[in-house]
C-alpha cells in the first residue's frame, strides 16, 4: 500500500511492458483514477441514442463512480450533466431511466430543464416576503455542471472534461471506423445484465484487450472441436494507445461445410448436440467473425459472429467492478436473425461459454495480489511497443492501455 | 376473490390430480442440481423445450435475450458437457429453497405453474451467500409420466449476477 497522499506510482521503467502490481491494490491510485481518468479528458459510454429517442427521455448512469444524467430536451438535443443538485448535493434522478418534463429535486423542490439549467427554486422569494434567497442570487449562475456529449453510430458518449478532444479525434480514424463497421444500421436492445466482478476494473479491461489469453483460457471452442478455420487476424491500436480493436476472420462457408461433414461422423462425444449456438452468417460481408473493440477507459463493443454487445466496466471500489452487458440486435433483423443472435448469446455474458471464465480470473489475480503486491507483471508478448500488429499472439493492446493510462496519470 | 394471474380453467383437468406429479418434478429438479447430478438435468425437459434465465426487468419489458437461452434438450446437454469438460471456475454448489407451487392453468396436456426460489451458493472454501432469488414460470407436460418441463423460465429478481453463472438454476 502506498503512503498517504497522491504521489504517483513508481514504474520500473519508461517502457510499457512492466506493470506494477500495486496499481490494482492501492486505494490512493484508485481515487486518482476517478479524477484523472474518468473525470479527465476521456470519453465514456452513456447510453444508446435509441434509449432516449423522445424529448424528456433520460438515462441516469455513471462515469466511473460519478453519477450523471443524459437526457433529450424539447429541441431534440442530447444533454449530459451531473446527477447532483446544486443546492445540497442530492441525487436528482434515482431511477435509472424515465421520461420527465423537467428534472426536479425531491429534497427541496429545485427544478432544472432538460439541459440542466436551474429553472425553479422553491420559495425563492420567501413566504409572505419573509425569508427567501438574497437579492444577489441568480438562478443562471447555478446550473448543473454539464458534460461534453457526442453521438457516434447510435452510441452516446460523455466527458467530464471541457477540453477533451472531439470524440472522433479521441478515438482516431481506425477505431471510429471499427465502431461504424459494427453499428452500421439502427440497433435496439435485446437484453441486458450485469456481472459483478470481484476485482479492480483495470483487470477486466486488460483482459478484454488480452489477445494472448483469448486463445488459451476459453476451452470451449477447442474442447468441442469447433474448427475456427481462422485466417490471419490482427490488432489495430489508435495513436493514444487505449482505443483499439482486434479482428479475426473466418471462412463461414467452410465452417458450414465442416458442420455438415461432422454430422456424418461418429465421434460425437465432444461434439455439440445442438450446433445452433454457433451457426453464423457473415452479416457484414467481410469474413470478420470476431471484432473486439475497446474505448478507453471502460467501454467494449463486441462482435462475436452474430452477437453484438456493448459492455461497460464500472469501477465500484478498489476490488469490485460491475460489468454491464447490453446485447443488441438491428431493426432490420428478421426473425431468423434475431433467433440466431439469441442462441449465440449463450457464448457471452455471465453464463457465456467463452466468457464466463473472465468473470473469475480477475478475482483470482486480485486475490493473489491483495497482500503480495510487490514487483511488476510482464506484458512482453509481441514486443515492447503499443503498435498495430498483423497477428494476435501479442499483448500490444494491453501495452496500449498502459500508454494512455500513464499519459493521464503520470508516473 | 380477485385474480391477478391466469386462473384455473375448470373445464379441464382438476389440479388436485396433477399436483403430486408437479411437486415431484419441481423438487426432483432442485435435488438433481443441488446434488451435482447435472448429467440428469436435461432429462427433466421434453426434447423440444425452452429454458431461459432472464432478469425480471427484461422479462417484464418483453425482451427475449437470456443470460442462458436454450431451445432444445441438446442445448442443455451441451451446457452440462461444457461445465464438466471445458469451463474453468471455482467449485461450488447451490442449495435451492423453493416455495409452494401455484398451478395457474391447466389446458389439455399442459399445466402452467409457478414457484418462488432462493438459491444459496456454497463455495468450495465454505463461503456461502445468497446467489439468486426469483420465480420459476413453468409449462409442464402432463400427458405422460413422469411429467417434464416444456418450458422453464427462470425469472431472476435482480439483473446482477455475482462473478458467473455456470451451474443451472
Amino acid at each position: 500500500m502506498s503512503e498517504l497522499g497522491m504521489q504517483s506510482m513508481t514504474w520500473p521503467s519508461n517502457g510499457l511492458s512492466e506493470v506494477p502490481f500495486r496499481l490494482y491494490t492501492d486505494p490512493a491510485q484508485y481515487q486518482l483514477e476517478q479524477e484523472q481518468i474518468f473525470k479527465g479528458p476521456t470519453w465514456n459510454y452513456l447510453c444508446l441514442a435509441a434509449e432516449i429517442a423522445n424529448p424528456g427521455d433520460y438515462v441516469a448512469t455513471t462515469i466511473g463512480e460519478a453519477e450523471v444524467i443524459v437526457a433529450r430536451d424539447t429541441s431534440g438535443s442530447i444533454n449530459g450533466f451531473v446527477n447532483r443538485c446544486v443546492h445540497r448535493g442530492n441525487l436528482l434522478c434515482y431511477e435509472r431511466r424515465g421520461n420527465v418534463k423537467e428534472i426536479s429535486c425531491i429534497y427541496h423542490g429545485w427544478t432544472y430543464d432538460l439541459a440542466g439549467h436551474l429553472t425553479g427554486v422553491a420559495f425563492e422569494h420567501g413566504v409572505k416576503r419573509q425569508g427567501g434567497m438574497p437579492p444577489e442570487f441568480r438562478k443562471n449562475e447555478h446550473n448543473l455542471a454539464r458534460l461534453k456529449v457526442a453521438e457516434l453510430a447510435g452510441l452516446v458518449f460523455g466527458s467530464f472534461c471541457a477540453v477533451a478532444p472531439e470524440l472522433e479525434d479521441y478515438l482516431g480514424p481506425e477505431v471510429t471506423g471499427g465502431i461504424r463497421r459494427v453499428l452500421n444500421r439502427p440497433a435496439h436492445i435485446l437484453g441486458r445484465s450485469t456481472q459483478v466482478l470481484p476485482n479492480n476494473w483495470k483487470l477486466y479491461f486488460e483482459n478484454v484487450k488480452d489477445n494472448y489469453h483469448a486463445s488459451i483460457l476459453p476451452l470451449f471452442l477447442t474442447t468441442f472441436r469447433i474448427n475456427r478455420l481462422s485466417q490471419p487476424g490482427g490488432i489495430t491500436i489508435g495513436a493514444s494507445g487505449g482505443n483499439a480493436f482486434s479482428q479475426a476472420k473466418m471462412d463461414y462457408a467452410a465452417e458450414d461445410a465442416d458442420y455438415k461433414e461432422a454430422a456424418l461422423r461418429a465421434d460425437s462425444e465432444f461434439r455439440l448436440q445442438d450446433n445452433s449456438i454457433i451457426e453464423s452468417v457473415d452479416e457484414y460481408g467481410d469474413s470478420v467473425s470476431v471484432q473486439i473493440l475497446t474505448v478507453f477507459p471502460a467501454m467494449v463493443l463486441q462482435q462475436i459472429r452474430n452477437t453484438i454487445a456493448v459492455r461497460v466496466i464500472r469501477p465500484r471500489g478498489l476490488e469490485r467492478s460491475e460489468l454491464d452487458w447490453i446485447h443488441l440486435g438491428f431493426d432490420d433483423d428478421d426473425e431468423a436473425m434475431t433467433e440466431r443472435r439469441l442462441r449465440q448469446g449463450n457464448l457471452v455474458g455471465a453464463a457465456g461459454f467463452i466468457s464466463l471464465e473472465d468473470g473469475c480470473v480477475g478475482g483470482f489475480v486480485q486475490r493473489a495480489l491483495r497482500y503480495d503486491d510487490a514487483g511488476s507483471g510482464v506484458v512482453m508478448m509481441g514486443g515492447h511497443d503499443a503498435e498495430s500488429q498483423p497477428f494476435r499472439a501479442t499483448e500490444a493492446a494491453i501495452r496500449g492501455f498502459w500508454k494512455q493510462y500513464r499519459a493521464l496519470m503520470g508516473g | 376473490m380477485p385474480h391477478a394471474d391466469p386462473v384455473m380453467d375448470d373445464r379441464t383437468t382438476d389440479s388436485g390430480a396433477i399436483r403430486p406429479g408437479i411437486d415431484e418434478l419441481i423438487a426432483a429438479y432442485a435435488d438433481c442440481i443441488d446434488d451435482d447430478r447435472l448429467e440428469e438435468w436435461p432429462d427433466f425437459f421434453t426434447d423440444q423445450c425452452r429454458y431461459l434465465v432472464i432478469s425480471r426487468a427484461d422479462h417484464a419489458a418483453g425482451l427475449r435475450h437470456g443470460v442462458i437461452y436454450a431451445v432444445s434438450r441438446g442445448m442443455l446437454t451441451d451446457r452440462v458437457m461444457a461445465l464438466r469438460k471445458a469451463n474453468i471456475f471455482e467449485p461450488h454448489r447451490y442449495r435451492h429453497i423453493i416455495g409452494p407451487t401455484r398451478i395457474t392453468r391447466v389446458d389439455g396436456g399442459v399445466a402452467e405453474v409457478r414457484s418462488n426460489f432462493l438459491a444459496a451458493r456454497i463455495m468450495h472454501d465454505g463461503g456461502t451467500q445468497l446467489f439468486a432469488t426469483g420465480r420459476y414460470l413453468d409449462r409442464v407436460g402432463i400427458a405422460g409420466r413422469p411429467y417434464r418441463f416444456i418450458e422453464r423460465i427462470v425469472v431472476l429478481d435482480s439483473h446482477k449476477i455475482d462473478t458467473l453463472l455456470v451451474i443451472p438454476l
